[in-house]
C-alpha cells in the first residue's frame, strides 16, 4: 500500500462524500425548517438524473443536462409540497413516514412508466473525462475532481445562503420559533415552497452528476437516501455543519473501510476468507460508526439538545 | 360493544371462514392468500405495540421478521442436510419442529430488540425512526454476505416443519395454526394494552414527565414495549418463512419495514384490529392490483397516500368512527 | 348477424382457452429496476409461442417483483389455483432457488430461462428441471479460458460479495491459468468503484476480470474508461447485453466478453429469430429473449412427441432437445443442463448502436463442473 495508493482512496471517500452531502443538506434543512422526515427525497435524486439524461440524449449538452435536472427536481419538489407535504406538517412522524412511502412508489413506477424498463445513458462531458496527473504523480479522473469541487462550491453557496441573505434568515428563524416568524408576516406557506425546492433542487443536481458517472436508473436513489439518513443523524439533523462532517466522514469510512478492511484480515486469514470477511463488515461500517457517534452524543455531532 | 369492536370481530371471522369455504371449494390458493394475510397481521401486531401503544415509530421491524426467518431457516437446513449445527456441549442437530422454532425465533428477536432498544431508545423523534431504519440495513447487508446459509439467495427447506398433531403440509392445517396464533396474540395484546404495563407505556408516550413524576421510568418501560414488539414480529417471521418454505435478505429489506407500518397505517394506529384489517386488505390489493397493472406500485402508492391523508385512523377509524383515533 | 357471429365465436375462443390442455406458468421480473431482464425473456419467449399458433397451449404469465417470497406465493398460486404443467422465465438465482425444489418436489417441470445456480446442477438436480440457459458458471468459465488464450499473466478479478459472484469467480479461475494481481468483492449493488479502480491502478495487473451484473456493470465500465487505466477487460455477457449497452456508451467498446449466443451467429433458427423480434417489438434482442425464445422451442418440440400429463415421455421429449436452437448445436447433459459452445464477443457499433460481434470460441462443448456430484 503506498502513499500515492492511499492519497487517492482518500479522495475517492472525499468525493464520495461531497456528494452525500448534497443529498443530506436538502433533509436535513427541510427537517430543521419545517420538521418533516421525507423518505422520497432520494426520488427527487432519480428525478434529476432522469431530466439530465433525458436532455443530454435530445440537446447533447453537459450545462443544460445540470439545468434541467435542477429545474426538474425543484419543480417536482414544489409540486409535491403543494400537493401532499403541506397537509403534513403538522402531523406526526408517522403520518410522514406513510406519505412520502408513499410518494416513493409512485415516483419510481410513475419514471418507469415514463422511461420504460432499462437504465439510460449519461455521460461525462468531453472536456472533463480522462485522468489528470495530481501533485505527487497521482492519477484522478478529471470528472471527480469536478464533483469535488462542484459539491465544494455549493456547499460554500449554501453556507452563505443561511448566514447572510434574508430568506436565510427567514429560515434559521424558522428552525427556532415557527410561530414566531408566522407572526412577523413572513409568508410561510411560500417560504415552506421554496426551502422543500432547494433541498428537491440539491437532491436532483447530486443525481445529474453522479448519474453521468453511474447508471441512470429507477431504484437509484434509496441506497443514498439511506446512507444521506445515516449522516444526518451522525452530523446531528437540522445542522447544516453536522451534514458536511457527518457526510465526510460517512463517505471516507465506507471508502477507507471497503479497501483496508479485507487488507486487514489479510494478515491472519486466508486470501479469499479475507476479502469475504472484510467485505461484509466494510459493508456495516457505516453503521457501527453511527451506532458509535450515537452512543457518545444521541443528538448527533452538532445536533440540539433535545 | 363498540362499533370497533364489531368490526374488529367481524373481520376476524371473516378471515377464518373465507379459507374454509375456499377448502370445501377446493381452492387452496386462497388459503395460502390468507395465511399470508394473518401472518402479515401478526407481524403488525407485534408493531403495533411499540407503535400503537408507545409512540415508538420503529422503521427497522424487519430486523426481527427477518431474525425470525432465519431462525427456522437455521434450525431446519441444519436437519435438512444433515449437518448438526454444534457437537459441544452437546450433539445439536437443528430442529424442524415449530414450537422449537418458534420458542427460538422470539428469544432472539427478543435479545435483538433488547440490543438496538438500549441504543436506539436513548433517542428519539426522527433519530429513532432513523436509527432503527439503519440497524435494519445493517442486519440486511449482513445475511447478504454471511455465505454460510446462502447469502443473498436465502435458504430453501423443502419440506415444512412440524407440528404436533398436524399435518403442516396441508394448507388449511397449516391456516388454522397460523390463525390461533393470531387470535392469540391478539388476546394477549388485548390484555396487555389493558394492563397495568399497557396503561404505563401509553402514558409514558403522552406525558413522560407525568410518569417519571409517579415514580416509573419511562425509558425502561419504552423498552420492556419494543422488545415485546419485536419478539412477536419475530415469531410471525419464522411463520412467514414457513409459508414460503423459504428465508432471504429480503426479509430484512427497509421495504419490509415500511410495508409492516402500511399495515398498520391502512387499517389504523393503536386499533387492537387494525393491523389484521391491514394487512388483509394489503394482500387483497397485492393480488387483485397486481393481476390489473404492471404499474400496480403506483396505484397502490395512491391509495395509501389517500389513507394517510383523508382517512386518518386508517380504515378501522373510517367506519368505526374516530373514537380512538391516534393523536 | 355479424354481432351473433362475432360474439359465438369469441365465446368459441373462450371456451378453447379454458380448455387448453397444456398450462404453462411464466414467471419472471417485470416491474421495478431488474424488469428490463424480465420483459426481454417474456417477449422471447411469447414470440416462438405465437409462431408456432397451438390453441391448446396457454401461457400464464405473473410479475415477481424480483422478490423471492413473491415467487414463491405466485408459484404457489400457480400449480393450485391455476394448475399448470410446467413453470419457466426466473431470472435471478435466489428466486429459483425459492420456487424451483419445491414445484419439482410437487412433480411439476421447471424449465430455466436463465438462473442454473450450481446447487441445482450438482446435488439438488432433479428429474424434472431442465436448464435451457448454461449452469451459472459457465460464460466465467469461458472467460477465463478466454483470459489464458490471450494470454493474460497478472489478471485482477471483481465480483460483487453474493453467492453468485463468488461462484463467478470459482469459474473464473476453474479455466485461468496465470497469476491473480488481486481479488475483490465489492458490495452488491454498489455504485461507485472508484476505489477498486484505484486499487486496479496500483496492483500491477495486465487485464480485469469483473462480473458486476446490471447497474453496477454499467457504474464499473464508465467509470473504468474514464479512470484512464486501460487494461483489457474481459467479462460475462451480462454488463453487456443489448439492453443495458445502450446506458453504458463508447466506455464499453472493444470489451471481450464471453456468451452462449450472440445475434451474429450463423444459423437458419437465429436468422429468424432475429428478424421476427426486431418485426414484433422494435428493438434487437438480448441474450435473456434468445434464452426465453429457446425454452419455448424446446417446450413446442416435447409437446410434439408426448402428453404433459405422461411425466415419463414428457420427460423423455424434452431430454432429446429435438429443436433448432438459435445457439446451433445444442444437447442435454446427463444433469439437464447445456452441453455447448461458449462464444468470445467484441463490443462494436453498428451504425449508431451498440452491439456484439462473435470474435472466436472460449469453450467447445462445455458441460458444467457438478456434473458428478448429481445422482439421478
Amino acid at each position: 500500500m503506498t502513499p500515492i495508493l492511499i492519497a487517492e482512496q482518500v479522495l475517492n471517500g472525499l468525493q464520495s462524500g461531497v456528494m452525500l452531502f448534497l443529498m443530506a443538506a436538502g433533509l436535513t434543512l427541510i427537517f430543521g425548517v419545517m420538521g418533516l422526515i421525507n423518505l422520497a427525497h432520494g426520488s427527487l435524486y432519480m428525478v434529476g438524473a432522469f431530466a439530465a439524461a433525458a436532455t443530454a440524449a435530445v440537446t447533447g449538452s453537459f450545462v443544460l443536462a445540470l439545468v434541467a435536472a435542477l429545474a426538474a427536481a425543484a419543480a417536482a419538489g414544489a409540486l409535491v409540497e403543494r400537493l401532499v407535504i403541506r397537509r403534513l406538517y403538522d402531523r406526526d412522524h408517522l403520518d410522514q413516514v406513510l406519505a412520502t412511502f408513499a410518494l416513493i412508489l409512485i415516483f419510481s413506477e410513475g419514471t418507469r412508466w415514463i422511461f420504460g424498463s432499462f437504465p439510460l445513458y449519461l455521460d461525462i462531458p468531453e472536456a472533463l473525462s480522462g485522468p489528470v496527473t495530481l501533485p505527487g504523480g497521482i492519477q484522478y479522473p478529471l470528472y471527480r475532481l469536478f464533483i469535488i469541487g462542484m459539491g465544494l462550491v455549493v456547499a460554500a453557496l449554501l453556507f452563505w445562503l443561511i448566514a447572510r441573505t434574508r430568506l436565510g434568515i427567514r429560515i434559521r428563524a424558522g428552525e427556532n420559533d415557527r410561530e414566531m416568524i408566522a407572526a412577523l408576516g413572513v409568508d410561510i406557506a411560500r417560504l415552506y415552497t421554496l426551502v422543500f425546492a432547494l433541498g428537491a433542487a440539491l437532491a436532483g443536481l447530486a443525481g445529474a452528476l453522479v448519474g453521468a458517472i453511474q447508471s441512470v436508473q429507477v431504484g437509484m436513489g434509496e441506497p443514498v437516501l439511506i446512507l444521506a439518513f445515516v449522516v444526518i443523524v451522525i452530523g446531528g439533523i437540522g445542522s447544516i455543519e453536522g451534514a458536511l462532517v457527518g457526510a465526510i466522514l460517512v463517505g471516507l469510512t465506507d471508502t477507507l473501510g471497503g479497501i483496508f478492511l479485507p487488507q486487514i484480515f489479510g494478515l491472519f486469514m486466508e486470501p479469499a476468507a479475507a476479502t469475504q470477511t472484510g467485505a461484509a463488515l466494510a459493508s456495516m461500517a457505516i453503521y457501527v460508526l453511527m451506532a458509535a457517534v450515537l452512543a457518545w452524543k444521541p443528538t448527533g455531532l452538532f445536533g440540539a439538545k433535545s | 360493544m363498540s362499533r370497533e369492536r364489531i368490526l374488529g370481530a367481524v373481520v376476524l371471522l371473516a378471515l377464518g371462514l373465507v379459507p374454509l369455504a375456499a377448502h370445501v371449494m377446493g381452492e387452496p390458493f386462497t388459503i395460502t392468500l390468507a395465511t399470508r394475510a394473518a401472518i402479515l397481521a401478526l407481524a403488525a401486531v407485534g408493531l403495533n405495540i411499540a407503535l400503537g401503544i408507545g409512540g415508538l415509530v420503529s422503521l427497522g421491524h424487519a430486523t426481527f421478521f427477518g431474525i425470525g426467518g432465519y431462525a427456522m431457516g437455521i434450525l431446519a437446513s441444519h436437519v435438512q442436510n444433515y449437518e448438526p449445527m454444534f457437537e459441544w456441549p452437546f450433539l445439536f442437530e437443528g430442529s424442524t419442529s415449530m414450537p422449537f422454532i418458534w420458542l427460538v425465533a422470539v428469544l432472539v428477536s427478543a435479545l435483538a430488540a433488547l440490543l438496538i432498544g438500549l441504543l436506539a431508545l436513548r433517542t428519539s423523534g426522527v433519530y429513532f425512526i432513523m436509527i432503527t431504519l439503519a440497524f435494519g440495513q445493517m442486519f440486511y447487508f449482513f445475511s447478504i454476505s454471511w455465505s454460510a446459509y446462502g447469502g443473498e439467495d436465502g435458504l430453501s427447506i423443502y419440506v415444512r416443519n412440524g407440528f404436533p398433531g398436524l399435518n403442516t403440509l396441508d394448507p388449511i392445517q397449516f391456516f388454522g395454526l397460523c390463525y390461533a396464533v393470531l387470535c392469540l396474540v391478539l388476546l394477549g395484546a388485548h390484555l396487555l394494552a389493558r394492563s397495568p404495563f399497557g396503561l404505563a407505556l401509553g402514558a409514558a408516550r403522552q406525558s413522560p414527565d407525568r410518569v417519571q413524576a409517579v415514580g416509573l421510568d419511562p425509558k425502561r418501560l419504552r423498552l420492556v414495549g419494543f422488545v415485546i414488539s419485536g419478539a412477536i414480529t419475530g415469531l410471525a417471521g419464522a411463520l412467514f418463512a414457513d409459508l414460503n418454505r423459504f428465508v432471504s435478505p429480503t426479509m430484512f429489506s427497509w421495504q419490509t419495514s415500511g410495508e409492516i407500518m402500511v399495515f398498520i397505517i391502512l387499517g389504523g394506529v393503536g386499533r387492537l384490529f387494525g393491523p389484521v384489517v391491514g394487512a388483509a386488505v394489503f394482500v387483497m390489493l397485492e393480488h387483485f392490483l397486481g393481476d390489473m397493472s404492471e404499474f400496480w406500485h403506483i396505484w397502490l402508492g395512491l391509495l395509501l397516500l389517500a389513507v394517510v391523508l383523508f382517512a386518518r385512523g386508517g380504515l378501522v377509524g373510517l367506519i368505526a368512527g374516530r373514537e380512538k383515533a391516534h393523536d | 348477424m355479424l354481432k351473433q357471429l362475432l360474439a359465438s365465436a369469441a365465446l368459441v375462443a373462450c371456451a378453447t382457452a379454458a380448455s387448453a390442455e397444456v398450462k404453462v406458468g411464466l414467471i419472471t421480473t417485470l416491474s421495478g429496476g431488474g424488469a428490463g431482464l424480465g420483459i426481454d425473456t417474456r417477449d422471447g419467449f411469447m414470440l416462438a409461442i405465437d409462431e408456432a399458433g397451438r390453441d391448446d397451449l396457454e401461457v400464464v404469465v405473473e410479475d415477481d417483483q424480483q422478490k423471492p417470497d413473491v415467487a414463491v406465493q405466485i408459484a404457489d398460486r400457480m400449480i393450485q389455483s391455476d394448475k399448470v404443467d410446467l413453470l419457466t422465465g426466473i431470472v435471478w438465482s435466489n428466486l429459483a432457488m425459492a420456487v424451483v425444489p419445491s414445484a419439482t418436489a410437487q412433480g411439476l417441470f421447471y424449465l430455466s430461462t436463465n438462473a442454473a445456480p450450481a446447487q441445482l446442477a450438482g446435488r439438488g438436480c432433479n428429474a424434472n428441471y431442465f436448464s435451457v440457459s448454461y449452469q451459472n458458471d459457465n460464460l466465467h468459465e469461458a472467460a477465463g479460458a478466454y483470459a489464458t488464450s490471450a494470454d493474460f499473466k497478472n489478471t485482477f478479478i471483481l465480483a460483487p460479495n453474493y453467492p453468485a459472484g463468488k461462484d463467478s469467480l470459482n469459474g473464473f479461475k476453474r479455466f485461468y491459468e496465470g497469476e491473480l494481481a488481486g481479488e475483490i468483492y465489492t458490495k452488491l449493488g454498489q455504485t461507485d468503484y472508484a476505489a477498486e479502480i484505484a486499487q486496479i491502478r496500483a496492483s500491477g495487473a495486465d487485464s480485469v476480470f469483473f462480473f458486476l451484473p446490471g447497474g453496477m456493470g454499467i457504474s464499473f465500465l464508465k467509470q473504468y474508461a474514464d479512470s484512464g487505466v486501460d487494461l483489457p477487460l474481459v467479462g460475462p455477457a451480462f454488463s453487456f447485453d443489448q439492453n443495458i449497452l445502450q446506458a453504458v456508451g463508447d466506455a464499453a467498446l472493444g470489451v471481450k466478453n464471453t456468451s452462449s449466443w450472440n445475434k451474429d451467429l450463423e444459423n437458419e433458427s437465429n436468422a429468424h429469430f432475429v428478424e421476427a423480434y426486431l418485426a414484433k417489438y422494435d428493438r434487437l434482442p438480448s441474450l435473456y429473449a434468445a434464452q426465453g425464445y429457446d425454452t419455448a422451442l424446446l417446450l413446442l418440440s416435447a409437446l410434439e412427441k408426448a402428453e404433459i400429463t405422461d411425466k415419463d415421455a414428457f420427460r423423455a421429449a424434452l431430454k432429446e432437445a429435438d429443436f433448432a436452437s438459435v445457439r446451433g448445436a445444442f444437447e442435454f447433459s446427463p444433469s439437464h443442463h447445456p452441453i455447448q459452445d461458449i462464444y468470445v464477443r467484441e463490443v462494436i457499433k453498428e451504425g449508431d448502436i451498440l452491439t456484439n460481434k462473435i470474435v472466436g470460441t472460449a469453450i467447445e462443448d462445455r458441460g458444467h463442473a457438478y456434473e458428478d456430484e448429481c445422482k439421478m
